[in-house]
Parts: C-alpha cells; structure tokens; sequence
C-alpha cells in the first residue's frame, strides 16, 4: 500500500515486478523455444534462446503420432481426450455427490446424520498418496483397472467440496425454506429451484479448481492404467523423458509439456477471480 | 449446522448422501483399514500366505538408517520448499501491493504456475538442468560450475526444491497480496505521519499483521511438499541417485509398488496418515484463516 507518492520507489516496484514475471516464465519461454525448433537443433550446445520456424510440423508430429522416440507412441489427440474426460467427470462427479450432500446434512434431519458428516469429514484427511497400494487393491478387485471409471471414480470423494457447499447453504437466509414451504415446494423442488441458482458463482469457483486438480493428476492414472490408449497427457510425458535418457527429442517433449499445461492454464487465467474465490473458499 | 426450518425425516436424505458415502467407505475407508491390517503382517517370500508380526513393521522402520534418513530428508526439503516459496512470494506480493497500476494484471502474470501439473513442472525444469543440453546448465558451466543432478546428490536437491517452490510461488502470492490490500491503509498513514519509512512499516506493520496468513501458509505448503510434489520427483529424479531425493511418499511407492514389500510399504503408509492427521488437526485448531477478499 502506497501512502506517500515516491516516484523512484514506484519505479523500483515496477522493475522488480517485472523481473519476477520474467523470471517465473522464464521455464515455459525455454519450453516453448525448443518446441519451435528441430530433433537436429535441439541436440546443438548452446541450444536456442530464440523461437524457430517448426512450431507447426512439432504440433502435427505429436498431435497426430505422438512421441516417436518410444515404442508405446501415442498420440496426443487421445492423451488430451484421456484427460478431458478424466478432468471433467472428477470436477462435475464432485460437485454433483458434494452438492446432494451438503443439502442432506444441513436441510434435513435424520438419524446418523452427524456420523455420516464425520465419515465424509476422515475423507478430507487422506490424499490418495499416503494409501496407494490398498486403493489400488481395490480398484484391481473391482475390475476397474484401465477404465475412465477407475481413473475419476475413486477420485470424486472430497470433504473439501462438501465442506464449502455446507458452509454456502449455512448463509441462506432461513426465510428462503420457509416462504419456499408455503407455496408448497417439496425438498427436491427446493433443491432446484433456490438452492442451485444461489451457489452458481461457487460452483463455477469450484469447477475452476478442481477440473485444475483432475487435470493435473498424475500417481493415479500411473497406476491404474496400464494401456497406452488410457493414457493421459501428463503421465505420457514421464514415459517421454524416460525414453528421452536414450534419444532426447526435446522438441517434441517440451512441445507436449506446453500442451500438458495449456487447458488448466487457461482455465485459471480466464476465470481468475472464480478460480481466487475458490482457492480462498475450499482451502485446497 | 443444522438449519432451524429444515425437512421432516424421510428416506430422502439417506439417498442424497449415498452416493458421497458408498465412494468414502470403498476407496477411503476400507483401503486405509486395510493398510492398517497389512502394516502388522508380513508376506512370505513367495506371496503365498501371511503372518502377524505385530509391531515388527514398525519397529523395522524405526531401525532402518534408510527410512530414517528418508524421514529427516523430508522435513529438509519441505521446509526449504517453505521457506523459499514463501519468502519469494512475499517480496512478490509485497512488491505488487505497492503499485496502483496494473496490480490486478502482475497478479494474472504470477498466479498461473499454480495450474502447471508437479510433472510437467518437473519436465520444464529438468530440460533447463539436462547436464548435456540444458541451457541452465550451460550457463553454469561457462561460470565454472560442473552441474550434473544425474550423479550429484545435493544438486538433484536443490533441483526438485527450485522446482517445487517455482510452483508454490502462485499460491502463496495470492493469500499474502490478499492479506496485504485488507491491511486498512489509515494504518499505514498514521504510521507514515509519524515518520515511518516504507521499510519500517513493512516490518512493524505488513508482518505482524500477516502472521495468521502466515501460518495457515506454512502448513499448507508442508502439506504440498510432503504429499504433493511426486509427480515432480518421478519426472526428475526418481528418488535418485542413490535415494537423494527419496521423500517418504516417494519411498510408499518404492517399496510397495516397485520393491513389492507389502508390509512395510503398508506400515510407511500408516505413518504417513498419521502425519496427515496431525498436520489437519493443527490446520483446523490453530490456524485462524481468515483472509477477506474484496
């Protein structure tokens, strides 16, 4: 907070601020100069700080081929697809079961009602990265190795979002039910029609994160998939640079990195303040 | 909690939470109970049958100069991820706050690590270090310095932690410059009449006034660095060389899913949500988070 004008120190903030934008892009700008160049070029020390003309033949080679330095070269249209459908069916599942269930706990009363609240809440306390090997266990037994099923399924249960839909629905003024209950609206009529339409802007606050989260997902889809046409782009690209320690095609790597990175960046950019209220309403 | 007008009892509300429950008992509760069950037995050699071993799981970790080095490298790299994601995003917010043109837009330019997958981040930054290509790492060579994370221990480290807080940087950018711009800037002119300088008010008036933030963002980039940061480890290193950069999660992996030693995997695991359990309660019960967005 500025108080008092000082025209060096503003500059001196500028400076620095651009500095720290710079230095923070600096990784994507390196990625996105050896996307643009040849397999030849990107084997030459020094290697270029300067974009090149073959941005286009990289992205049909990946896009249609995918990584041809590996035998198991699969092609991006389908890794991107692969982690579409995983992203979106991890981002809309939660919303939805968070949803229902935060109606139920806060709108009704019924017997067990504070177990299940604190069933749910144990969830928020295990990331699937402390107990993979049992999860995986599970999901064997169930036959849902290699199945868009087994890679969203076991990912959609979160307290985080029933938490913030709780807390939404706990600020609804108790009029809305009440006035709701004279024109003879039942629980689900309720549902829809008042509830849904007040918690938009946090439903796409939270569809902002946690299509990032499903998107970004990486132990799991390891695990659970074990053929190439279940993959998905960001787990392709440790097979990538596993491939790479014998023939390093940079260029074609670090072109799908940007790829990788590109949906859940834009997402967060364009919605920037639904993505900051989401961030700041769910904790994680 | 309840709201005082709600509905009447019905089978209604057991449906509606259904479908929340059925996906915690499958994959949440029965694979932690079962990594509880495996943690005090051992598998024979041959995967045919099991023994209870009681504790000896345990008591095997506890022993093993291994896990324990695995332990104190953790605490290592989550606090130096902490520290500098932390310190960097605070010189950034702080920065940020001070101008009034085009803070919204340096916030555009700085949040947008945060939606980099920890794998794709671990790519970027090892094609900067590759020690034969790298650009970085031709950099370094011409000020003398021999960079090679394949083979050098402490520079994979410092590799996975740079890595690890470039992502970082986003998230606790935002909750600092939002604690920050709910500081009433009266506070700050009342300070300013008396003669403060702007480095005297960012030290007596900015931070004390930031701790809650703060905190609440120790425990969360903890959070990240102990669970969070495998994908950048996998895509980097792999733990290597010679188990530098094997954090415990990383190690649940290793010994469960490539050594398949089920017991101790499932013991490590054990440990582990004990670690997250006692990191959630200090989360809920000490950590006021109240950062006002306006």
């Amino acid at each position: 907070m500025m108080v008092e004008r000082r025209p060096m120190s503003d500059f001196l903030a500028h400076a620095g601020l651009i500095v720290s934008v710079l230095l923070i892009a600096f990784p994507v700008w390196v990625a996105f100069v050896a996307a643009t160049h040849d397999a030849t070029r990107m084997t030459q020390v020094p290697l270029p700080l300067w974009p090149g003309d073959h941005l286009w033949e990289n992205l049909k080679t990946v896009f249609l081929t995918g990584y041809t330095g590996s035998s198991a070269g699969v092609p991006m249209w389908l890794t991107l697809t692969n982690s579409m459908v995983m992203a979106l069916s991890i981002a809309t599942g939660k919303i939805i079961i968070s949803l229902i269930a935060a109606f139920a706990v806060v709108y009704f009363r019924f017997p067990f009602r504070m177990f299940f609240f604190w069933l749910i809440f144990v969830t928020l306390m295990l990331p699937v990265e402390v107990r993979i090997l049992p999860t995986y266990e599970v999901v064997a037994n169930l036959g849902m190795l290699n199945s868009y099923a087994g890679l969203s399924i076991p990912l959609i249960a979160s307290a985080t979002a029933t938490f913030m839909f709780r807390q939404v629905f706990l600020t609804i003024p108790e009029e809305m039910l009440e006035s709701a209950r004279m024109d003879g609206a039942g629980p689900l009529r309720f549902f829809w029609d008042i509830l849904l339409p007040l918690s938009r802007t946090n439903i796409a606050a939270l569809f902002v994160i946690l299509f990032t989260y499903g998107w970004n997902q990486y132990l799991w889809p390891l695990l659970v998939t074990t053929e190439p046409n279940m993959t998905t782009i960001v787990m392709s690209i440790r097979q990538m640079l596993a491939a790479a320690e014998q023939s390093p095609q940079w260029n074609l790597i670090m072109m799908t990195s940007l790829l990788a990175m590109l949906p859940p960046l834009l997402v967060v950019v364009v919605m920037q303040r639904l993505f900051v209220k989401g961030l700041t309403e769910t904790d994680k | 909690m309840l709201k005082r007008s709600h509905f009447q009892p019905s089978l209604l509300p057991y449906l509606l939470v259904a479908p929340q429950i059925l996906i915690t008992l499958v994959f949440f509760i029965w694979p932690a109970l079962q990594a509880l069950y495996e943690s005090f037995y051992i598998q024979s050699a041959f995967g045919l049958g099991t023994t209870f071993v009681g504790l000896e799981n345990f008591v095997d970790l506890w022993e093993d100069p291994l896990y324990i080095e695995s332990v104190w490298r953790t605490f290592m790299f989550s606090g130096l991820v902490a520290i500098l994601a932390m310190s960097l995003a605070l010189l950034f917010a702080a920065l940020a706050d001070r101008v009034i043109r085009g803070a919204m837009t340096y916030r555009t330019l700085l949040i947008w690590p945060y939606a980099v997958a920890p794998a794709v981040a671990g790519a970027l930054w090892i094609f900067m270090f590759d020690p034969t290509l790298g650009i970085v790492s031709y950099a370094l060579d011409m000020v003398g310095v021999d960079w090679n994370q394949a083979v050098n221990g402490t520079q994979a480290m410092a590799l996975v932690i740079m890595a690890a807080a470039w992502k970082q940087i986003a998230y606790n950018f935002l909750f600092f410059l939002a604690g920050m711009q709910a500081i009433p800037p009266s506070v700050y002119e009342a300070a300013a009449i008396d003669g403060a300088s702007p480095m005297r008010r960012f030290w007596n008036i900015t931070l004390p006034l930031l701790a809650p933030t703060t905190f609440f963002l120790l425990v969360m980039n903890v959070v990240y660095a102990f669970f969070d940061t495998f994908g950048i480890i996998d895509a980097m290193t792999q733990g290597g060389p010679a188990n530098a950069t094997e954090i415990l999660v990383y190690k649940v992996y290793q010994d469960g899913f490539v050594g398949l030693d089920l017991g101790s995997s499932a013991a490590q695991s054990v440990v582990l949500m004990f670690i997250v359990i006692v990191l959630t309660v200090v989360q809920f019960k000490f950590v006021e988070k109240k950062v006002q967005y306006s």
